[in-house]
C-alpha cells in the first residue's frame, strides 16, 4: 500500500492506494467525487473521463499511483464558482444533450478538452473528438449541436431536437 | 486484476534494474496492459511505470532523422509535424483519450497484428534502440504479438529516417479504430517501402511485389493486377481473408495517391 496525494477540482486528497487502484476508484471512492462515472472499465465507452494536468484520460484506464501529484478535474469541477451550470453543461442543457445522463460526465470533460484546444470547432471535427466517448440515448446529434453552441457559434441548421 | 506491486523510478537505470527482478513487466501508457490485466491474462508480480522517466520522453529531428523516446505519447506525435506522415497516423489511432495516454513503446512492444506504429517503423525502415542495442525494423517483427526484444528489454527510442514521400491510409474498424487493413508507403533513401498492418495473421508485413513496381512508377496506376494471396490473412467478423487481401490492393494504392 503506498500513500498518494493529488489535487481534485482544487483540493488536495490523499490515500492509501494498491498499485492495482485505479484513478476512477480513487476519484469515486476515497474523494468521493461519484459524478465520474464508470460505464465499461474496459478504456471503450469514455464515461470515466477526467482531465490529468490538462489532458483527457479514460480514468479507468490509470491507476492512481500514476497520478500521484497531479492536477485533476472531473465533471464537478466544471461548473461556475457559485455552483450555476458552467457553459458546456448549461449547453447540454439547453440543448437536451443528455437523456439518462449516465454518458454526460465524459462528453462535458471531452467538450471542455476539444474546445481549449480549438475553441470554434466544425461539426465534423466535433464528432471526431468524440470518438471515444459512446452514448446509448440521444443518437448524438443533441450533445454535438451542445458543444457546437457551447463554442458560440449558430447552431441553428444542425439536426433538429 | 491480480495484485502486483506498482513502482515509478525517474531514471532509466533505475527502472532497468527494478525490471530486473522475478516476473516484473514494463507499464507504459497501460492503454493495452491495463485491460489485459483486468482480463486476468497477465499476471505480473511488478509492474514498472515508465512514464515518469523524462529520458524517455520526447522528440528530436537532427540531420533528417526522427527520434521519438519510447515512453512518447501518441498526442505529442500527433502535434510535432515534423514527418507529417507519421504525425497523421498517431492522431488517428483510437481517440484523443488514448492518445494523450499510449505511446510509441508499448505499441511497437505490443505488435498487435491490426496496430498502427508498426505499419510506420517498417515502412520507414525506422530503428528501435533499446536499452541494450538497436534492432532494424526489419529484423524487429517476428510474429503475432511478437518482437525481437528479450525479457526484461525496453524500448528507449524509435529513429525515423524521414522520407521524401510517405503516407498512411487506415481502413478502419469502427468500433475499435484499430485497422482493419492500413498500409504505410514511402519513398527515399531507402527507395520504396510498403508495410501493410491489420491483414496478415503473421502480423505487419512488407509488400515486396508492390514495392518493386512502385519503385520504376511510384503511381497507384504502378499497381494495376497486383494483388496479395488470400491465404495466411485473418479471417474473424469484420472481414474474411479474401475479403482482407482484396483492401491491401485498394489501400495501398489510396496510401500511393495520398503520400502524391
Ligand atoms: C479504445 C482504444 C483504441 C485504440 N486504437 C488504436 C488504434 O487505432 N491503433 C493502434 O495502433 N493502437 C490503438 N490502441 C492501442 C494503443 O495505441 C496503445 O496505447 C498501445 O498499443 C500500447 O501502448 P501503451 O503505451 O498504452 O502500452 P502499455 O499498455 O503500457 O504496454 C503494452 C505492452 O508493452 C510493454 N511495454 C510498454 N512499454 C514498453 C517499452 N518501452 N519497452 C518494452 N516493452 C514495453 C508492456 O509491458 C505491455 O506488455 C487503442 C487502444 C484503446 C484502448
Ligand atoms: S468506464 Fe472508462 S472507458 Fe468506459
Ligand atoms: S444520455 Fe444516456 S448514455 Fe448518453
Amino acid at each position: 500500500m503506498t500513500n498518494v496525494t493529488m489535487t481534485i477540482n482544487g483540493r488536495s486528497v490523499s490515500g492509501t492506494v494498491e498499485g492495482r487502484t485505479l484513478l476512477s476508484t480513487f476519484i469515486r471512492e476515497t474523494a468521493g467525487a461519484t459524478g465520474t462515472h464508470v460505464g465499461c472499465d474496459t478504456a471503450q465507452c469514455g464515461a470515466c473521463t477526467v482531465h490529468v494536468n490538462g489532458a483527457s484520460v479514460k480514468s479507468c484506464n490509470m491507476f492512481a499511483m500514476e497520478a500521484d501529484g497531479a492536477d485533476v478535474t472531473t465533471i464537478e469541477g466544471m461548473a461556475n464558482a457559485d455552483g450555476s451550470l458552467g457553459t458546456i453543461q448549461q449547453a447540454f442543457q439547453d440543448h437536451h444533450g443528455l437523456q439518462c445522463g449516465f454518458c454526460t460526465p465524459g462528453m462535458v470533460m471531452t467538450a471542455a478538452a476539444l474546445l481549449k484546444e480549438n475553441p470554434t470547432p466544425t461539426e465534423g471535427e466535433v464528432r471526431e473528438y468524440l470518438s471515444g466517448n459512446l452514448c446509448r440515448c440521444t443518437g448524438y446529434h443533441n450533445i454535438v449541436k451542445a458543444i457546437m453552441a457551447a463554442s458560440g457559434q449558430d447552431v441553428s441548421s444542425i439536426a433538429a431536437e | 486484476m491480480y495484485a502486483f506491486e506498482l513502482e515509478r523510478p525517474t531514471t532509466l537505470a533505475d527502472a532497468i534494474k527494478a525490471l530486473g527482478g522475478e516476473e516484473a513487466q514494463p507499464l507504459s501508457g497501460g492503454q493495452t496492459l491495463i485491460p489485459t490485466l483486468k482480463q486476468r491474462l497477465a499476471m505480473p508480480s511488478t509492474l514498472v511505470s515508465l512514464t515518469g522517466i523524462d529520458e524517455l520522453k520526447g522528440i528530436k529531428n537532427e540531420g533528417g532523422t526522427l527520434t521519438i523516446g519510447g515512453a512518447t505519447c501518441h498526442a505529442d506525435v500527433a502535434k510535432d509535424g515534423s514527418y507529417p506522415a507519421l504525425s497523421d497516423l498517431a492522431g488517428h489511432i483510437g481517440d484523443p483519450h488514448v492518445r494523450n495516454r499510449g505511446t510509441i513503446g508499448g505499441s511497437l512492444a505490443n505488435n498487435d497484428p491490426s496496430a498502427c506504429y508498426p505499419a510506420a517503423a517498417l515502412a520507414s525502415g525506422a530503428t528501435i534502440v533499446t536499452n541494450n542495442r538497436e534492432i532494424a525494423a526489419d529484423n524487429y517483427f517476428t510474429g503475432l504479438f511478437e518482437t525481437a526484444l528479450d525479457e526484461g528489454e525496453i524500448i528507449t527510442a524509435v529513429k525515423f529516417p524521414i522520407p521524401e514521400k510517405a503516407a498512411y491510409v487506415k481502413f478502419e474498424q469502427p468500433a475499435s479504430r484499430f485497422a482493419l487493413v492500413g498500409v504505410f508507403v514511402t519513398k527515399g533513401a531507402n527507395g520504396v517501402r510498403v508495410a501493410v498492418t491489420g491483414a496478415s495473421e503473421g502480423g505487419v508485413f512488407r509488400w515486396t511485389e508492390a514495392e518493386e513496381a512502385l519503385s520504376s512508377n511510384f503511381a497507384p496506376s504502378a499497381l494495376e493486377g497486383l494483388s496479395v494471396p488470400a491465404d495466411g490473412m485473418i479471417g474473424d467478423l469484420h472481414g474474411t481473408p479474401e475479403y482482407r487481401a482484396h483492401l491491401v490492393g485498394v489501400i495501398t494504392k489510396r496510401a500511393v495517391m495520398k503520400a502524391g
